[in-house]
């Protein structure tokens, strides 16, 4: 299958004078297209799904939301104190002061009780409605990008050749986590270990159950598949894993920004807009030999 | 090798930069283009009508919304919207326990109605133990008992040109320049004659309190809240909502949400 793959820019190849065999096609364009979809959508429902959660800043473990009893595990909220209004978070009971950023944010002078601030929410000032339209039509965005990389990674190989794991891969993951904390980075046309555990963690876990715990959300879904919120104990459960993949989406990204930075952001750049990456010259002996060649 | 590799410190330099650059950004870049009425927003309110056409094929005409055991009703119903509504109309009504209170069927019908509370409560009843679900992200059950929306629709006789249900409300939720907004909204046929759509005047075994919409709300259990009215007065049977309100069928949709509020 991975001659499919590097067949697709032969054109491009016969243009390249100079043969660079270090230079390799290591993305296909289905990878690449819907990679950017993603970055797109993701953006959007994050900052829609911000706003959409400081209409209730508040988490709940169970079937509904405990008004008179407590079922709450987060909460972000603000409150009068002798020295003025401040932000608060209360996490499983704890509570951490957090004004200027959760519960108590903006301009000096023109702060305003929000749970999170205005720059991290689309709208940046409160509109339920509008995050809701904006959140929807995404979710449509990814899931369709979701199922269309689906079908046409298991068509080219994608996921059979780059993404499943193998046996070698569990040997190879004590050395991978030492190389990537000392940011010893190997460019080669396969992921390592590491890479295929957040990739396939990202792709096949979180963004499946982000869709499910938003749909068990919906009260309409609720009648076609009402043993949904029963397996994940409850719609306000259900809620509170949908903001628990959002913090672990978040840290995804945060982690893959720093690695390409760590990893060379140009090479890593250009193999995710044209497919080419350049992988590390082979060792030195063969190096040698094709110099002399 | 070293042509690809960074230093450390380069790497943290470059990293906090970035960063602190994404967090600097801020968002009110997307506030533009995102009022009602924009074409922009139209585009992107288009995925309401998908959501609503692919729920409606996935969930059919009667697919039931989970109903609760009474083990699960462990708080009173949270009210939510306006909680006592203060239009002399509507005081004058509660004044007198809603004996002058009627509930019209008019618009779109062979044969309009108006209802007393009595002519309501001997029709037979439907009594269900169902979460409420707001928009705002709360979930909340309980029991609910009322009349089926269907067999007070069958009574009217719809005429074949109607599509949508309009439910008028006593209560004023908005004070505007042009006068005073009373609360109304919409369903589609399908919901409205949906087995457990029901026109509420019991709540957990007693009759429904004044916060929770006395002396009658409607149900619409596959639906989100503000889909659901209190303070009803009046059904209105019609063939499009253009021409009322802001046109887009109901109080909140005038104000941005979503007509459809199955998710």
């Amino acid at each position: 299958m991975e001659t499919v793959a590097r067949s697709e820019p032969s054109a491009e190849v016969e243009a390249s004078a100079p043969k660079d065999p270090t230079l390799i096609y290591r993305q296909s364009r289905s990878t690449r297209l819907t990679h950017w979809l993603w970055a797109f959508s993701l953006f959007f429902m994050l900052l829609s799904g911000l706003q959409i959660f400081n209409a209730r800043p508040q988490l709940y473990i169970g079937k509904e939301s405990g008004f008179q009893y407590n079922n709450t595990i987060l909460e972000i909220g603000a409150e009068n104190t002798d020295s003025g209004p401040r932000g608060f978070t209360k996490i499983f009971g704890h509570r951490f002061d957090t004004t200027g950023v959760l519960g108590w944010s903006g301009p000096p002078g023109q702060e305003t009780p929000r749970a999170f601030p205005s720059w991290a929410t689309i709208p940046s000032y409160y509109d339920l409605g509008t995050a809701r339209v904006v959140h929807f039509f995404f979710a449509w965005v990814l899931s369709a990008t979701l199922l269309i990389w689906l079908i046409a990674s298991l068509i080219n190989g994608h996921i059979r050749r780059d993404l499943a794991p193998r046996l070698d891969d569990l040997r190879k993951l004590p050395r991978d986590i030492v190389d990537h904390a000392k940011l010893k980075f190997h460019h080669a046309r396969e992921y390592n270990t590491l890479q295929k555990m957040a990739y396939g963690g990202v792709l096949f876990v979180l963004l499946p159950l982000m869709i499910i715990t938003g749909l068990a959300m919906s009260p309409s879904m609720n009648s076609v598949l009402p043993w949904l919120n029963e397996i994940l104990g409850g719609r306000q459960t259900a809620r509170t894993i949908h903001f628990t993949v959002m913090v672990l989406l978040v840290l995804f990204f945060v982690v893959h920004m720093l690695m390409i930075v760590a990893a060379g952001p140009i090479n890593e750049l250009r193999s995710i807009i044209t497919g080419w990456y350049r992988t590390d010259p082979p060792a030195k002996h063969d190096q040698a030999t094709e110099r002399s060649a | 090798m070293a042509k690809f590799q960074i230093s450390r410190r380069k790497f943290l330099t470059s990293a906090s930069l970035g960063l602190s650059g994404l967090a600097l950004s801020g968002c009110d870049a997307f506030d533009s283009g995102l009022g009602v009425g924009s074409g922009l927003r139209s585009f992107l309110e288009s995925a309401n009508g998908l959501t609503y056409r692919a729920q409606r094929l996935l969930a059919g005409r009667d697919a039931l919304a989970p109903e609760f055991s009474e083990a699960d009703i462990r708080q009173p119903q949270r009210p939510n919207g306006i909680t006592a509504p203060d239009d002399d109309t509507y005081k004058g009504l509660l004044a007198n326990n809603f004996a002058a209170w009627r509930l019209e069927v008019t618009g779109l019908v062979e044969k309009p109605l108006s209802l007393t509370r009595e002519q309501l409560q001997n029709m037979p009843s439907r009594t269900q133990i169902t979460r409420h679900d707001c928009v705002e992200g709360w979930s909340c059950i309980a029991k609910w008992t009322g009349t089926p929306l269907s067999l007070v629709l069958d009574q009217a006789i719809v005429k074949p040109q109607a599509r949508y249900v309009m439910f008028h409300c006593l209560d004023t939720i908005e004070q505007s320049l042009s006068g005073d907004i009373k609360y109304y909204g919409s369903i589609d046929l399908i919901d409205a004659r949906h087995p457990q759509t029901i026109l509420a005047y019991g709540l957990n075994g007693k009759p429904l309190p004044v916060e929770n919409g006395a002396p009658l709300r409607v149900r619409v259990e596959r639906q989100l809240g503000y889909k659901m009215p209190k303070y009803l007065y009046k059904i209105e049977l019609v063939d499009g909502f253009a021409n009322v309100g802001g046109g887009r069928g109901g109080y909140w949709e005038d104000n941005g949400y979503d007509w459809y509020g199955g998710i």
